[in-house]
């Protein structure tokens, strides 16, 4: 019976350290090739045309003109006479041609009339959206600790008045956080060939596995005559789990042209089309103690999901501390712009922001230390196991960022000219699970090891994970490990979203490898007249455990499989009887800014963030996710959002000049700790590409809320809304 | 900012369309001068039109490629010469991510034309590897994890590449300041600040 578990640490000689991702040098030499750049021979280039209008009926359209521009090779239209469109951008044509300058020319040529109907955008307005007709109640939730006495219709009401009155603080306010957009930097779409009536997509995926049954139905073949490849991926952050209608069409004009045909969205379509997270405003009076202990909790708020998109869910709010008195009510906006995609960790961090910004409000009111005031609040954080470690983390990120010395109470900082500084936390959770994974492994006689896995890298580092376990269990270096991942030919593994993909392929290529190692074993035991269970596979040997002496190095021991490889197919078994994998994750995040009153500007100082995650694979590439996780986070923060005009719905910052992203000099300095003592490595891999990008939004505006003693209560804290919260609150004192 | 156009285009002013567009014959005048490949065929002064094959020196080597005068260096790169390291990100070089250098000076390669590179020296990123050998730059940036995706890697390479140059020992607050015409959406700042560092310790940016 093979026991599916980790080596201890003292044990591990890959698993846990740092080890450089495999496909580091193709992807810093340009060599890596993504979906964007495969060129098969006579390839023809498709652009697509997108609706000027927010809300219009297509009146007519004309494709002759486009279709006789030189070196334009098909032109296809995406909506029919009639159709209504309900975001701009929407895709109405798209034109096939030799060249860039021909397919430029051709849609310019397409002329496309519409009426042009009611555009409803703005998100934010619940007032405007009522009157608009453009409401819908979202769900809700009551707790109270309180049973009703008898039947009172009014019970609710009164008892969370009774709560307020109680209260020692109570703060109200208004919080909130724009939409962003998931600016993938290679766009969404796909390099379509066919061969023998078989379709191979290179497409833009994270889910390799999973696609190639979305292809087949609509171009009547059958999923096995598709081949999904994507070797590299240029970012998708949640948007790209399914064959988008542009890449069906792309496999079909191939299929019709009889050559290959790259559709990928150009950068104004992209931002228009490709995905966005929710906004989200909530309307929240807290309540707490005199310690700042949150007692009681009134929230409505406001969510757009875009058209036919999820809003945010109620179910994060508040947020990670759950006081035991809340009601959250809701109200979903329905507006014309594309429906939403999931964000890298859905909806946490819009309920972080939201939330975790009304506990800072607590502590000011209070004149508290917020990391005290956090520290109290740990008693309604809902998971009564995670509180120690939230306690844990907070205190050695508190000794990062130097908490106890530099905190000041809110607003009463030094000021060095105009600037003042500010310090600000907040606290996150994820879940993390493995997904479903298979593995095949394949030991050659001649010591080669390969493996298969329909898994994908988003630049996480799949593939070097993939390495480190199997190298780890076969007692061999990393190099020595040849992955294959990328395909839909490979054995199945699930999408990578919701940071599941490390716990999913460490299960399976962890399974697989012992599975495989046992077979070897045997042979190996033969040979050498020891029991089998007695052999480790340790330093490019394969010994008796307590007799080194007596074994084979791996490469003789391969030889004993005579002509053919060793195949071993295996499933991983993420869930809760697996010792390898585990769920649940979380971690604390600290800001340091400086704000200037008199421009409105927010500097990042120093960020830190403390991370639980379970055991880690590759110490290496989780602190990377982290990093990359924070400066997202620093982006939706100070910088990003969707900007859309109230009067004609336009998408008015769909370029990358216009849309402001942070570049390297506006980070500051970054400091990562990964938390992992023997009691959460024994939990087994948990995923983590999601949770450090969760409270950055309420970290950092806690921060400025510090620095300045005035809440901006609205992300991102770009200088207008920084001035625009000074003078309200100027005018207000 | 603007009030967005019927063409429904981005917000930057300009259009990759009408840029494509426009760029035909009256950008084909610009390609002449200082085109050495082309002078004969100037002689006539007739602008040229449609597809011309034309002459680019590209990491040492000259490469023969049939070009539109729209095409931009960045399509004659990829599509006609497979070289596709330097990356279409932004319409306006935005981004960075299709900088190669063009006479040692970093260049977006979706801004310039093709036929104006004939004669120059147009070095992609692809020349940092040749066999087993790889640059210190990249090999900086393996070692620190610097790319995740890796779309805006060899974009902010190239980049690296010629602050290097100019600053061969820039401090951390240089490399802060002087590396920002470049975007990365996965995050990869922190670790490319100290691939930077150590390059210049290594003094091998060759
Ligand atoms: S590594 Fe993905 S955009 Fe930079």
């Amino acid at each position: 019976m093979v026991e599916y578990v980790w080596p201890s640490k003292e044990d591990s000689s890959v698993l846990g350290k740092s080890i450089d991702k495999i496909d580091g040098v193709p992807k810093c030499t340009g060599t890596a090739k993504y979906s964007y750049d495969i060129n098969p021979d006579k390839v023809a280039i498709a652009r697509a045309l997108g609706c000027p209008h927010a809300h219009a009926k297509l009146k007519s359209l004309d494709l002759s003109k486009a279709e006789k521009v030189p070196g334009v090779v098909a032109v296809s239209a995406m909506k029919k006479v009639g159709d209504e469109i309900q975001w701009q951008g929407d895709l109405i044509a798209v034109v096939v041609g030799d060249t860039e300058g021909a397919v430029a020319e051709g849609l310019d040529a397409i002329v496309a009339e519409y009426e042009q109907l009611d555009v409803f955008v703005e998100d934010a307005n619940l007032e405007a959206a009522e009157a608009a007709g453009r409401t819908a109640k979202a769900g809700g939730k009551v707790q109270l600790e309180k049973e009703p006495d008898g039947d009172d219709p009014d019970f609710e009401e009164k008892e969370l008045a009774r709560l307020f009155k109680e209260s020692a603080a109570v703060v109200e306010g208004r919080y909130g956080i724009a939409a962003i957009t998931h600016m993938c930097l290679e766009p969404h779409g796909s390099t379509c060939e066919w061969k023998d009536g078989k379709l191979t997509a290179h497409l833009s995926t994270q889910n390799v596995s999973g696609t190639a049954g979305q292809f087949a139905a609509p171009l009547k073949v059958t999923a096995d005559d598709v081949t999904v490849h994507c070797d590299y991926i240029g970012g998708g952050f949640g948007s790209k789990f399914a064959v988008d209608r542009w890449d069906s069409l792309a496999a079909q004009l191939s299929k019709d042209l009889g050559r290959p045909v790259r559709l990928m969205l150009d950068r104004d379509l992209e931002l228009k089309n490709g995905g966005a997270r929710p906004s989200g405003y909530a309307e929240s009076k807290v309540g707490a103690d005199k310690d700042g202990v949150i007692k009681v909790w009134d929230t409505h708020f406001l969510s757009a999901g875009g058209f036919g998109g999820a809003p945010v869910n109620q179910s994060v709010i508040p947020y990670v501390i759950v006081p035991p008195n809340y009601r959250r009510r809701g109200t979903n906006v329905k507006i014309n712009t594309a429906p939403v995609r999931a964000w890298r960790a859905p909806n946490h961090p819009q309920g972080c922001a939201m939330t975790q910004t009304a506990i800072d409000d607590i502590a000011a009111k209070l004149g508290l230390d917020s990391y005290d005031v956090f520290e109290r609040n740990l008693v309604n954080v809902e998971d009564k196991d995670r509180r120690g470690v939230y306690a844990e983390e907070m205190k050695i990120a508190a000794k990062l960022i130097d908490w106890k010395a530099k905190w000041h109470p809110h607003g009463k900082g030094d000021k060095k000219g105009s600037v003042v500084s500010g310090l600000g936390m907040a606290l996150h959770t994820w879940g993390g699970g493995g997904h479903p994974s298979t593995c095949m492994v394949k030991i050659h006689p001649d010591g080669g090891v390969e493996t298969f896995i329909g898994s994908q890298d988003l630049g996480t580092g799949t593939r070097t994970v993939i390495a480190i376990v199997l190298a780890e269990t076969f007692g061999l270096p990393v190099e020595a490990i040849k992955v294959n991942i990328g395909s839909s030919k490979y054995p199945a593994s699930g999408p990578s979203g919701g940071s599941t993909t490390v716990g999913g392929v460490s299960e399976s290529s962890r399974h697989a490898g012992l599975d495989a190692l046992v077979q070897l074993n045997e042979k190996v035991a033969s040979k050498l007249g020891v029991p089998a269970e007695s052999l480790v596979a340790k330093g490019g040997r394969i010994h008796a455990k307590d007799d080194a002496e007596k074994g084979l190095s791996w490469k003789e021991a391969c030889s004993l499989l005579g002509m053919s490889p060793l195949e071993v197919t295996s499933k991983g078994a993420p869930g809760r009887n697996s010792k390898l994998s585990s769920s649940g994750v979380g971690g604390v995040q600290m800001a340091e800014v400086e704000v200037d009153r008199e421009t409105g500007q927010v500097k990042m100082k120093k960020f830190v963030t403390v991370q639980d995650m379970g055991l880690v694979v590759n110490h290496k590439t989780a602190v990377s996710q982290i990093y990359g996780a924070m400066v997202m986070g620093v982006a939706y923060a100070l910088f990003e959002e969707r900007l859309m005009d109230p009067r004609t719905g336009a998408f008015l910052n769909s370029e990358i000049a216009d849309y402001r992203l942070p570049r390297l000099g506006d980070i500051g300095e970054f400091v990562v700790e990964i938390y992992e003592p023997e009691s959460e490595r024994a939990r087994g891999v948990i995923g983590l590409g999601e949770p450090p990008v969760i409270g950055p939004g309420a970290a950092i505006s806690n921060a400025v809320a510090n620095a300045l003693g005035v809440r901006v209560p609205v992300l991102p804290l770009t200088p207008k809304r920084v001035l625009d919260s000074l003078q309200l609150a100027a005018r207000n004192a | 900012m603007s009030k967005p156009d019927e063409t429904g285009r981005g917000r930057s002013g300009v259009s990759r369309r009408a840029f494509l567009k426009g760029s035909g014959a009256a950008a084909a005048a610009t390609a002449m001068t200082g085109a050495p490949g082309l002078e004969a065929e100037a002689q006539g002064a007739e602008p040229v039109a449609g597809l011309t094959t034309i002459t680019l020196t590209v990491n040492g080597t000259p490469h023969k490629v049939e070009v539109e005068p729209r095409t931009t260096l960045l399509e004659a790169l990829r599509m006609g010469l497979n070289l596709t390291g330097a990356k279409p990100i932004s319409v306006d070089g935005a981004s960075g991510g299709s900088l190669v250098l063009v006479d040692d000076k970093p260049t977006s390669a979706n801004t310039v034309l093709a036929m104006d590179m004939v004669g120059k020296k147009i070095v992609t990123v692809e020349s940092l590897i040749s066999g087993d050998r790889v640059d210190a730059v990249p090999m900086a940036f393996v070692h620190h994890d610097a790319s995740q995706c890796g779309f805006c890697t060899p974009g902010f390479i190239i980049a690296v590449k010629a602050f290097l140059a100019k600053n061969p020992k820039a401090t951390e607050a240089e490399i802060r300041a002087g590396l920002n015409g470049n975007l990365c959406r996965c995050g990869t700042y922190a670790n490319i600040i100290p691939a930077v560092l150590e390059v210049v310790k290594g003094g091998g940016n060759g």
